[in-house]
């Protein structure tokens, strides 16, 4: 049971940081440059895809058993597509400030690759439970990484930061940062970082011995080495 | 009413839909490696563009807008490209299998792609006429595959290059695209 418990909260976990799907496994690049001119926009574009991801998980997982397998495909793009015109329809009544400003890129969540790649490679291998875990945690990694990006283009570009004004950033903005050429450099930068952090970590490689037992061993470079 | 000769050039240049919409990065990082199969991709996508917007177009305002269906849009446009990418993925392999191999998983990847349903929503949101949308998906492909073929002679230059050990692959590129996409911001406000 244990074992059960811990699995769950390391599925809703991976999401955040090691398996971040925006920032290590680079998927969803369009909304990630396109909406995050403002952090307001990132993390309103990172919900409603974590609903969406929630949502198309959870069918998804119910129904894998029905869904036979050469038809899972559409199966699956109208199973999210579905989510996509339920969230368009919330946020159009609810916050129309958002719907405006996430404009076009609402409609595009539905080709959003992070939510068909988890519905391909978790939802449809696992049950109810840990694909809704997996959904958030894959959602919270996403709307964090929208987060960061937000905040960067936002605070160097206009100076400002949830629509307080940054005193000195303010008076001169590097307008460059919220045009799309920002973008691209902003999100190389942040994943030239992770990078950076990612390969600083070589000692614990020489003394690890038990492959079997470490939760890293699929990714690990150490046992390439000795097979 | 935008002219068609704008509609074309807009779509290509000012609003170019990999580099100032951010529409299709996906195919955009993947296959400009080579400059082959960045313009198979490219005629491939630009395809797909016209024949979505073609079947879209009459079933949005035929079938759709008079039964006030038109939520229904997303569902059913998605639908439709995904048959058209299968027709063109069949297509490829019978006529051109090398060009198919060098494409590989980013082929049946078009149906993700932002831009080919980003096109058609486009299309439907801007009230463009037939011909307009025609127009305006084609000049989109282009541009899609005029920034692809820039890119890989930008990546071919950059194998060259000394690049700091934690900005290689893909940091690297993405930079490279952002220069890329500043001289794109040249062409803006060339039909105001």
């Amino acid at each position: 049971m244990a074992d059960k418990k811990n699995s769950l909260a390391s599925e809703l976990t991976k999401g955040i940081i090691k398996e971040n799907p925006t920032l290590v496994m680079l998927l969803g690049m369009c909304p990630t440059l396109a909406v995050t001119t403002q952090a307001m926009n990132g993390i309103g574009m990172g919900l409603a895809t974590t609903f969406v991801l929630l949502g198309s998980n959870i069918v998804v997982s119910a129904l894998r058993k029905v869904i036979p397998d050469k038809v899972r495909i559409p199966a699956f793009i109208v199973i999210i597509a579905s989510f996509v015109t339920l969230i368009g329809f919330l946020l159009e009544g609810f916050v129309p400030s958002l719907y405006d400003s996430l404009g076009i890129y609402l409609t595009l969540i539905t080709v959003n690759c992070i939510i068909f790649g988890r519905a391909e490679m978790f939802a449809s291998k696992n049950n109810v439970i840990a694909s809704a875990c997996d959904a958030i945690g894959m959602g919270i990694g996403f709307t964090l990484a929208l987060f960061i990006m937000g905040s960067i283009r936002e605070i160097l570009g206009a100076g400002q930061w949830m629509g307080m004004n940054i005193p000195v950033m303010h008076d001169n903005p590097m307008l460059l940062f919220i045009m799309p050429a920002g973008g691209f450099f902003t999100l190389g930068c942040i994943i030239a970082a992770v990078n950076k952090l990612k390969n600083k970590k070589p000692p614990q490689e020489i003394e690890c011995g038990s492959c079997d037992k470490c939760p890293m061993s699929d990714k690990c470079s150490s046992k390439e080495d000795k097979s | 009413m935008k002219t068609l000769g704008v509609i074309l050039l807009a779509a290509m240049l000012t609003d170019n839909f990999v580099l100032s919409k951010f529409m299709g990065i996906c195919p955009f990082l993947g296959v400009s490696k080579k400059i082959d199969s960045a313009a198979g991709m490219g005629v491939a996508v630009t395809f797909v563009m016209l024949c979505a917007t073609c079947v879209t177009y009459p079933i949005h305002h035929g079938i759709l807008v008079p039964n006030g269906l038109e939520y229904f849009d997303t569902v059913v446009f998605i639908l439709v490209i995904a048959l058209f990418v299968q027709l063109v993925e069949t297509a490829m392999k019978k006529t051109i299998p090398s060009l198919y191999k060098s494409l590989g998983v980013y082929l049946p990847l078009i149906t993700t792609n932002c831009a080919v349903l980003g096109v058609t929503v486009l299309n439907i949101d801007n009230n463009y006429s037939f011909v307009q949308s025609l127009v305006n998906a084609l000049g989109g492909g282009l541009g899609f595959m005029l920034s692809l073929v820039i890119f890989s002679g930008v990546r071919k230059k950059m194998e060259y290059a000394d690049i700091p050990e934690t900005f290689k692959g893909v940091p690297a590129t993405l930079v490279a695209a952002s220069i890329v996409s500043v001289s794109f911001m040249g062409f803006s406000g060339l039909f105001n």
